[in-house]
């Protein structure tokens, strides 16, 4: 019973002063969110205006920037607890790391998959996908950037102790981010077409059910590795 | 007392030692029934009705594309092994593994786009097979820049085999790419990828072919591997005795 409350609480703290921290920073927050738009209103400035071109692009090209959103912000993940020692205190800590990079990483989706998912409709709407499509957009991305953070988070803890980690980390994560990326955009394109979109979804889901399980556990095995130098 | 064997080989001398007579029989197997599968699939195999002589590349292409896929699993379970029972010698060969498994899924690639061609009129397809195999070689290079990033060598091998390991979720949907890509995203194109339309008069030479790569893959994994070896442990006395 002690047991588990302290692990609770391990849980609890690092959450509240993650969340906490973001909150103290928050001019930081509007970044990846200020890259999301800037990037989508380069596609019809760079492609094509046409709005049925757009149509067809929307799901893919918000998937994709959506993924780019989250990576540029993964890099600081785990950086600044590296940087002033809190890192070592966690891996010295008897309370699983597991629990503590889950913490983090729930932080992290909080304040980069979750807004992202919020203004998704104003970028859909920019990039004329068909109505009926955004209420799956918002679904696919709110399952899927949980399960971005989650992968992304073993790319940050690899590379967390490197001079030049963010392009290495993009490098390295970007493959494994495929199968969310096909899952998630094709779902949305199904639903732009007005087709059943249900079986991608359960996918994604299924997807995020692993990472959650499988996910903290490589993370804090990285972290271990990059804490020794 | 049973596992003495397999601790064995986590010494790099012993490795060394031990691979050494294994080298002139896998040579002369690998490279004689690269002949036999060359001479074959080029020369007697007959032509392809649609396709004609151009079909012969899959020779080379199919057998790289094979074991670009097995030689990640090389990659990956010689890291599992290196992060479980913290052996040297399985650090290294998961290196080599990586280098060779990048080349060949280079060779894939690029035969692949050589053959597209002339066949379906163009170099390069967003085909879900093409694309994961492209993934694949991103995966690989991921794991050898990783690698290449780590100032410390111990912390380089257990990073790239932690990397190594965890791109495996990739592995079973690029053998699966074709099925589940089509039936989500568009209705399925007459492909060649029904490897069981194949004659059986083309399909022994590629047979000969696939395990002639596969003894090659073993002879080329063994020498990058010694190499290293010799060259991680050129100041220990035992190198310097053998190569004075």
């Amino acid at each position: 019973m002690n047991q588990s409350s302290s692990m609770m609480g391990v849980f609890v703290a690092t959450f509240t002063r993650d969340l906490l921290l973001a909150y103290r920073n928050r001019g930081e927050l509007f970044n990846p969110l200020v890259f999301f738009l800037i990037v989508v209103t380069m596609v019809p400035l760079g492609v094509s205006p046409d709005p049925t071109f757009l149509a067809k692009l929307a799901p893919g090209m918000i998937w994709v920037v959506s993924l780019l959103a989250t990576l540029l912000s993964l890099d600081g993940l785990f950086k600044n607890d590296f940087d002033d020692g809190s890192l070592d205190q966690y891996l010295l800590s008897p309370q699983p790391l597991y629990l503590i990079v889950l913490a983090k990483v729930l932080v992290h989706w909080l304040v980069t998959g979750l807004p992202l998912t919020l203004i998704a409709p104003i970028l859909a709407v920019m990039l004329s996908l068909p109505g009926p499509a955004i209420l799956p957009l918002m679904l696919s991305l709110l399952i899927g950037t949980a399960s971005l953070s989650l992968v992304g988070a073993i790319g940050a803890a690899l590379t967390v102790g490197l001079r030049k980690g963010g392009l290495l980390l993009s490098l390295v994560i970007m493959p494994l981010y495929a199968p969310v990326l096909i899952f998630g955009a094709s779902g949305v394109a199904s639903a732009a077409e007005a087709m059943p979109y249900v079986s991608q979804f359960a996918v994604l889901g299924a997807m995020l059910a692993f990472a959650i399980i499988a996910a903290p556990f490589a993370a804090a095995g990285a972290l271990r590795i990059s804490a020794n130098g | 007392m049973a596992w003495t064997w397999f601790h064995q080989w986590g010494s790099p001398k012993w490795f060394y030692l031990k691979t050494g007579p294994l080298l002139p029989w896998l040579a002369v197997l690998a490279i004689s029934l690269l002949v036999v599968g060359c001479v074959w699939g080029l020369a007697f195999a007959p032509v392809d009705a649609k396709q004609g002589n151009s079909y012969r590349i899959i020779y080379i292409h199919v057998p790289a594309a094979f074991l670009s896929l097995a030689g990640y699993y090389v990659m990956a379970i010689a890291g599992a092994i290196g992060l479980i029972w913290k052996m040297k010698v399985s650090y290294i060969v998961m290196r080599s593994a990586a280098m060779i498994g990048a080349v060949l899924t280079f060779v894939s690639l690029f035969t692949g786009a050589i053959w597209g061609k002339p066949t379906w009129g163009t170099w390069w397809v967003w085909d879900a097979r093409i694309t994961f195999q492209l993934l694949l070689f991103f995966l690989y290079i991921g794991v050898l820049a990783l690698q290449n990033a780590f100032e410390r060598e111990e912390s380089a091998n257990k990073a790239s085999a932690v990397l190594a390991l965890v791109g495996t979720v990739n592995i079973p949907l690029i053998y699966k790419s074709v099925d589940w890509w089509y039936t989500l995203h568009q209705p399925a194109t007459i492909k060649f990828t029904e490897a069981s339309t194949i004659a059986p008069s083309m399909m022994y030479p590629l047979l000969v072919m696939v395990i002639g790569f596969y003894c090659f893959y073993g002879l080329a994994l063994i020498l990058h591997t010694r190499k290293a070896i010799l060259f991680r442990e050129r100041k220990s006395s035992w190198v310097k005795e053998l190569l004075v």
